[in-house]
């Protein structure tokens, strides 16, 4: 097969679901409330309740907004990859996986496919973010606009495999809110995206030691830093194997001869 | 002499568990055919289309498209392959040049070549002129015409279609039922087509009858008629599918 023929369905899947996402004028300024949120109304409120000491990639005391916007990046990622198994458990319910998994490629390239293409809209929905968090105020270096782009590459391709990983498990829709409550919840919060991990320690040794090995700690810690033009490379290195680990579950739960599709399908 | 054969499937088994849905099956399918396969609702039709389009990998028996065996050569054997399923895969907040496109895509197909093609197709089936219209827009008849579309898109050599006409109003299903049978003609494209609905067949058609996941008959439709002594296509499908099979 021509290395041709996989550029081609690689864009061609990555454009589909850039193309969705754009047309889904609600999911759009809905993956935005949410960190908004966050930045407007909840830092706005904690703020003054937690002070942020100097520690890096910080050079100076920040404010709690400056603290938690990398975290709503990673959170923006988080539930993007969480939406994207969503769409890919109700894509295998409706029947649309089908046309995927007919076409002649191999199943790992169309899973890392549909990886990349979820991480492509959650990289647009970023920098919209970051393009208002701008105007209100928090400005990190020119240059970590552009720092940060590989980090939220690994960062979303590691969220994104974990979704899929889920939608491996996941044998119906309605089974949805359980990974809510079970997985997205205890991850965002269990880590350093709404408070530093040294504050965490202070009021719990076991809670702080959870979030320092919680993979969404790293990816969000590697947006922190690349933000501020610094690479992380225990992050860096603990969100990659994280993503190769996610990854290669993801594949072996979408192979139809020996994966949890079958399985599930009662064979 | 020419090898015709498009699909081949030899003794092919297959079970849900301890339920068997297929046993046994064995038929081919030529080149410039159009084959039914008629049987009841759980005669094992769909499973018989998940195991040729590779979603499930039989145990035993196997199965060619153009000498290309799915297990051994699973993405050869796919590029041969066109299918329409029962249920509708068109992403329905897409125009349908978006959902065009994306086919061709995943079959490697040039974006210029894509855009000739979709034109080729669409205006074959009086449907060129909604290119720019979203799915969602379009009735049950045109989704599946906008589906048997793109099934043609990457020029297979075998189309499949799982009861493709379920839901359709009558000028609908005829109009797909006559332009199916106009295409395995002109195109010399192999036909399988999984329906319960015995007004579908046409007399040149050829007849595979699947019943509790076990072939009945196959043959012309004049040579199961006479087979089984039945007097007419209805007769004798009541009659095959009556009788148990286990």
């Amino acid at each position: 097969m021509l290395l041709v023929h996989y550029f081609r369905a690689m864009w061609g899947i990555v454009g589909r679901e850039l193309w969705r996402f754009v047309q889904q004028r609600e999911r759009f300024v809905s993956a935005l409330v949410r960190p908004l949120i966050w930045l407007f109304v909840f830092a706005a409120g904690f703020k003054s309740a937690l002070g942020i000491a100097i520690a890096p990639p910080y050079e100076t005391y920040i404010l709690y907004e400056v603290y938690i916007t990398p975290g709503l990046l990673g959170m923006i990622q988080l539930f993007n990859g969480m939406q994207s198994s969503l769409s890919m458990v109700y894509d295998r319910e409706m029947g649309s996986m089908r046309i995927l998994l007919v076409s002649p490629l191999p199943r790992s390239f169309l899973v890392m496919s549909k990886l990349l293409a979820g991480t492509a809209v959650s990289i647009v929905q970023c920098y919209v973010f970051l393009a208002i968090a701008w105007w209100y105020g928090i400005e990190p270096p020119v240059m970590g606009y552009l720092w940060v782009l590989p980090a939220l590459v690994v960062s979303g391709l590691m969220l994104g495999a974990l979704g899929m990983l889920l939608s491996s498990f996941i044998k119906q829709l309605e089974n949805f809110a359980g990974v809510m409550n079970f997985v997205i919840f205890p991850m965002f919060f269990i880590s350093s995206a709404l408070y530093p991990l040294w504050k965490l320690q202070e009021s719990n040794e076991w809670l702080a030691r959870l979030a320092e090995f919680n993979p969404f700690t790293k990816g969000v810690e590697l947006i922190r830093f690349a933000l501020y033009g610094q690479l992380e490379t225990g992050a860096l290195y603990f969100t990659i194997s994280a993503l190769l680990l996610f990854l290669f579950i993801a594949i072996q739960g979408y192979n139809p001869s020996r994966g949890m599709m079958v399985k599930k399908r009662g064979r | 002499m020419t090898d015709l054969r498009a699909l081949s499937i030899h003794d092919l088994a297959f079970s849900y568990g301890k339920k068997t849905a297929l046993s046994g099956v064995s038929f081919e399918v030529q080149l410039g055919q159009c084959c039914i396969l008629l049987g009841p609702n759980g005669a094992g039709k769909s499973t018989l289309f998940a195991l040729i389009t590779g979603l499930y990998h039989a145990r035993d028996g196997r199965i060619a498209l153009v000498n290309y065996d799915i297990q051994k050569s699973p993405y050869k054997a796919l590029a041969q392959l066109g299918v329409v399923f029962q249920q509708s895969t068109l992403d329905l907040d897409l125009t349908v040049k978006q959902n065009l496109r994306y086919h061709a895509a995943l079959h490697g197909i040039s974006r210029k070549q894509a855009d000739k093609t979709i034109q080729q197709e669409l205006e074959r089936f009086e449907m060129f002129e909604r290119l720019h219209e979203k799915i969602r827009h379009l009735n049950g008849g045109h989704r599946r015409r906008v589906e048997i579309a793109r099934a043609l898109l990457h020029k297979p050599s075998v189309l499949l279609l799982d009861e493709p006409t379920v839901g359709l109003d009558v000028p609908s299903r005829q109009a797909i039922v006559s332009y199916i049978h106009a295409l395995t003609q002109e195109q010399g494209l192999a036909v399988l087509w999984a329906t319960h609905l015995i007004d579908e067949v046409y007399p040149t058609d050829q007849l595979v009858v699947l019943h509790n996941g076990i072939i009945q008959i196959t043959g012309t439709v004049d040579e199961v008629i006479a087979k089984v002594n039945a007097d007419n296509l209805q007769g004798a499908f009541a009659l095959l599918t009556q009788k148990e099979a286990r």
